[in-house]
This record gives structure tokens, C-alpha cells and sequence, in this order.
């Protein structure tokens, strides 16, 4: 049976924060069955309250899905036991997601293009670059375990 | 997500995937299209019309569906794309490599 997901949820101004924000952290097991179900969670706190655009939303659920894909199989080898840490930081006007993984990371500077002809019947290798196209912007550690993804919240 | 499968008068064999396509269920597409296949299925239309979103674990598994379905001499098309869907397949150029009707009802009559 699959762990229970831990949800906090903690209102109210960051230290360092330029503006008011909420900040929404959840840890999960590696297990790709709770993808979705996070993915849904996340998007109700990061939503609340508002009516977003479609595109909004969609860019919401497909980039954190890949990256929670990403730091499951990836970063912690799909190990059940090997959490994976995700923190939503709001503002009025943005959504700051952070995946952290065990992982020992890796090189965020080396990736294929999958539309690249030769790549383009690969199975895989479309995850990084789907979250760079969709998102406002895109960091990691110099570790590689951590990624910061910007999304806007309407 | 949800998988049903139905077909045609003319022995399309439809695919309708409800909810998102996704790392965590894709081999459950992949297993009932080769399943499909060995009954001797040549002709697919995947319908997207209540599909959610798609990963890239599940563009993957199109991916490679596509090519086993290419690979037993058969046909393989998608259908009931919203437009943020559509876009996903623009951006990663896999809309060359399917072909992406509009509604199910029109793909399958230009099937």
C-alpha cells in the first residue's frame, strides 16, 4: 500500500519575501501512482480561490507532473522509501514550484533536443524540455536535485 | 484515467483515453493496443476528447505505439484534441509524425 501523502499548508508573509505569500509543501513517496493525485492536490491550493485560464492550469499540471516524474525515477531511482519534497511558494501573480529529490542529481546543460530529426521517435527525453517551454522560467542547483519552476497563477 | 475501446463499422478500432496519459498508466495503453494488434487490429484512432493532459512519458508511449502499429503494416491517428493538447504535439514536432484529425466522427470518416 502507498503511503499517505503529507500535505502542510502555511498562510501568510516568508521571510524575504518581497510580497505576501503563501507557502504549500508536500512530501511524497517515489512512486509514479501518486503522481497524479499530488498533481491534483496541488493545483486545488494553488488555484484556490481563483479561476484561472485553461492554459494556466494545463501548464500547471504538465510541468509538475514531469518534474515529480523526473525526481521519482530519475533522481531517487524510483525508490519508495526515498521521499520527494515539493513546495508551492504563491503570490498574488505567481507560482513558484521547488522539486527536491535524494538524488545525486544531474547535468542540466546536457540534454538532447527531442525535435531534433534524429530524436524525434525517441520515447523518451521530451520531460526537461516540455518544463522549459512551458513555464516562465526555470533554475536548478548546482547539485541538479532541486528544480525551481516560475508558472503565472491566472 | 480511464481506458474504453469500441469499433467502428469499418474495423477502426477506437482508444478512448478519459483523464490524464501519464507515466504512472501508459503501459496500459501500450498493453491494449498491442493486444489489439495481435487480434489482428490494424487501423487506430486514439480519441483525446476527455483527455486531460499528457506527459511525456505518454507522448512516449505514442510514440512508440505508433511505430509498432506502422511496423504490422498498420495505421495509427489521433482525434478530440483540445487546443492545449494540440499544442503539446506542436511543440515537440510530433504532430509530423501523427496525423491529428479534428473531431473523432470526422477522423473517422477520413479514416
Amino acid at each position: 500500500m502507498t503511503a499517505p501523502l503529507r500535505l502542510c499548508v502555511r498562510r501568510g508573509p516568508e521571510k524575504e519575501a518581497a510580497s505576501p505569500t503563501i507557502r504549500v509543501a508536500l512530501t511524497l513517496p517515489s512512486d509514479i501512482d501518486v503522481i497524479e493525485e499530488t498533481v491534483e492536490l496541488l493545483a486545488l491550493h494553488a488555484f484556490a480561490g481563483r479561476i484561472p485560464a485553461q492554459r494556466t492550469r494545463f501548464r500547471f499540471r504538465v510541468t509538475l507532473a514531469e518534474a515529480l516524474a523526473n525526481a521519482i525515477q530519475c533522481g531517487n531511482g524510483g525508490d519508495p522509501d526515498q521521499p520527494v519534497h515539493v513546495e508551492l511558494h504563491l503570490t498574488e501573480e505567481t507560482i513558484r514550484v521547488q522539486v527536491t529529490d535524494r538524488g545525486t542529481g544531474f547535468d542540466t546543460d546536457h540534454t538532447t533536443d527531442p525535435t531534433d530529426p534524429d530524436t524525434l521517435e525517441y520515447p523518451c527525453g521530451r520531460g526537461l524540455f516540455i518544463i522549459r517551454h512551458l513555464t516562465d522560467h526555470v533554475e536548478f542547483n548546482d547539485q541538479g536535485n532541486t528544480i525551481w519552476m516560475t508558472l503565472p497563477r491566472s | 484515467m480511464a481506458l474504453s475501446v469500441a469499433t467502428s463499422g469499418s474495423g477502426i478500432t477506437i482508444v478512448r483515453v478519459e483523464g490524464q496519459l501519464i507515466v504512472g498508466n501508459r503501459q496500459e495503453l501500450k498493453a491494449l493496443v498491442t493486444e489489439s494488434l495481435d487480434r489482428g487490429g490494424r487501423k487506430f484512432l486514439i480519441d483525446c476528447t476527455d483527455t486531460g493532459y499528457i506527459d511525456s512519458s505518454g507522448l512516449g508511449a505514442l510514440v512508440t505505439i505508433a511505430k509498432k502499429v506502422r511496423e504490422h503494416g498498420g495505421e495509427i491517428r489521433l482525434a478530440g484534441l483540445n487546443e492545449d493538447l494540440r499544442s503539446l504535439f506542436t511543440l515537440t514536432k510530433l504532430d509530423s509524425l501523427f496525423e491529428i484529425g479534428e473531431t473523432v466522427e470526422q477522423t473517422l470518416a477520413d479514416f
